[in-house]
């Protein structure tokens, strides 16, 4: 039954501005933040460090929720999720575990141009303290990563590639399946960043086949502090631990320790249980409306908003001109002004929206034009919001003195 | 539906038909202001003959309000020694801060056309880049 989601967002309800900032955080249904509060009101306890009921039902509810999550992804095992505090964390994770204890002078790190800055730099540091080589799989013009890019850019020196699986400013899919059985065939291990994709997409790690793969709770209707890392266990197992401390081991002594079993081994200290919980509930929310209505809904909205914007003259969308390549983000340039004048104006007629280099310098540099101003969808917009944008968008140029 | 309109006609005007945006080849100050989250980037060039600045001009990429801001300044200190320079900057920032009186703000003549920056925190860095390089530029003096 479809019905109105806005309702289960108490922001929503009394925000007056268009939230169209989505691909930065999302919004919370009620069911995450009542999630949250349960767990501190009923169950709070430090989990896995106590004897007593309360401890024992902070661990439970931690420990569901890690089976709530591999679930989502379709992991063979509970035990190859990791609980973060974000996307960055996850991806730094591999980069000090995985990539210092296995990347050799000479070997190359593969890393698309559309990277995050958390794509991009654990691997730049991973290069330099390993004499390791960056190389840059760079996309056509709407973020296409072709065969051919992918078969030169992946060889048998590539030891590592790094792609998202949706660009957070671009919007288009990349081929993660086709990426993980290229780098599969020359020996590289994929990291996958699903920050972008994990909030609108059904993601199956196996089918992808993907080494290790990350995203953020908040981006995905869930609390802010909790991330995931999914890796595959024989290679968590074989890699050593991040951060070490309390938590994370089997026994210590005046020398050394014996550090825990997967997963535990990567979640030194006190670990967010209420968070992982909102995490949890939040999957639940969205798997309870399903991907095939989120999917369209976020379509619909994106279409509508490519065709509004395709009208006004000196206005230009990067990335594709399909809105079924954009994933909800529609990330675009008015001519003569400047993204954090495009978004004040926005923000002036109550739409928010981010302005600025998205946190991926080198694409933008690589596509000409170093800033922009980007919306993005979630199922929970309205086609009157849509519609409220395109008419701001248009009264840009002339609101800034171009007599239009 | 267009609400507070914050882009008056004194910040366009001076966005899109800038008067001192060019290069100045005999300037003997050059000094780049960068802000680094937003990608505005300025270089500020001055000449300062005797204490005093005779000429000035900026080039650079950046928002209006940036862009605008620099324009306005260039238009107040030329011609001003360095000290009244830089007390105009004192009251600039003083008037972004929202702490300034009605007879300061007027003393800032056009720059005044930026007060309303002071509630928009985002901005803040826009508005006084220029004048936070001027300042820079002549502390080294
Ligand atoms: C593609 C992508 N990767 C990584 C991140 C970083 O996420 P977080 O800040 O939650 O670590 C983001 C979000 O900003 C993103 O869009």
């Amino acid at each position: 039954m479809k019905r109105d989601y806005r309702e289960d967002f108490p922001l929503l309800m009394q925000n007056e501005t268009a939230y169209l900032d989505n691909a930065a955080t999302a919004q919370r249904p009620a069911c995450v933040l009542e999630r949250e509060k349960a767990f501190y009101e009923t169950e709070n306890a430090n989990p896995m460090r106590g004897f007593y009921p309360l401890s024992l039902a902070a661990t439970e509810s931690y420990e569901e929720a890690r089976k709530t999550v591999r679930d989502f992804l379709n992991a063979a095992h509970t035990e190859e999720i990791i609980f973060t505090r974000n996307t960055t964390e996850s991806l730094n994770l591999v980069a000090y575990s995985y990539g210092l204890a296995n990347l050799k002078p000479g070997d190359e790190i593969a890393v698309s141009i559309m990277e995050h800055h958390s794509n991009l730099l654990p691997w730049q540091m991973a290069a330099r303290m390993t004499g390791a080589k960056l190389h840059f799989l760079e996309c056509e013009q709407d973020g296409t990563l072709t065969e051919e890019t992918l078969t030169k850019g992946i060889h048998e020196g590539t030891k590592l590639v790094a792609a998202a699986q949706v660009s957070n400013v671009l919007g288009c899919q990349n081929p993660i399946e086709e990426i993980c059985r290229r780098a599969h065939e020359v020996g590289a291990v994929v990291v996958v960043d699903a920050a972008q994709s994990a909030p609108h997409m059904p993601i199956d790690v196996q089918k992808l086949d993907a080494d290790f793969l990350a995203f953020s709770g908040h981006k995905l209707l869930g609390p802010m502090g909790i991330g995931v890392l999914y890796g595959k266990r024989e290679l968590l197992d074989a890699m050593p631990p991040f951060l070490t401390g309390g938590e994370m081991i089997e026994s210590v002594t005046r020398e050394g320790a014996v550090f825990a079993e997967l997963p535990h081994k990567f979640e030194a200290g006190t670990v967010n249980a209420a968070g992982a919980a909102g995490l949890a509930a939040a999957i639940e929310y969205i798997q309870g409306i399903g991907f095939p209505e989120i999917m369209e809904k976020e379509e619909a909205l994106t279409r509508q908003a490519m065709e509004g914007i395709a009208k006004i003259p000196h206005v230009k969308i990067l990335g594709s001109e399909r809105p079924e390549n954009h994933t909800g983000i529609v990330a675009f340039t008015v001519e003569g002004v400047h993204p954090h004048d495009v978004s004040e104006i926005l923000s002036s007629d109550g739409i928010d929206v981010r302005a600025g280099h998205h946190c991926a310098q080198p694409l933008l540099a690589y596509l000409g034009d170093n800033v922009a101003t980007r919306a993005s969808f979630m199922f929970y917009n309205t086609p009157e919001e849509v519609e409220k944008l395109v008419d701001s968008i248009a009264s840009i140029r002339r609101r800034m003195g171009y007599g239009e | 539906m267009e609400n507070r309109n914050f882009y008056n006609e004194i910040l366009t005007e001076h966005n899109m038909r800038p008067e001192f945006k060019h290069e100045l080849p005999d300037a003997n100050i050059v000094l780049e202001g960068k802000n680094p989250n937003c990608g505005d980037d300025i270089f500020l060039k001055l000449k300062v003959e005797d204490g005093v600045i005779t000429d000035g001009a900026f080039t650079g990429d950046g928002c209006a309000i940036s862009s605008a801001s620099a324009d306005i300044m260039l238009g107040m200190i030329i011609g001003k020694t360095k000290e009244e320079a830089l007390q105009l900057g004192e009251l600039f920032l003083k008037m972004i801060k929202g702490e300034a009186s009605d007879e300061e703000i007027d003393q800032l003549e056009e720059a005044s056309a930026l007060k309303d920056i002071a509630h928009m925190p985002a901005r803040v860095k826009c508005a006084v880049l220029g004048w936070h390089t001027l300042k820079e530029a002549l502390k080294d003096q």
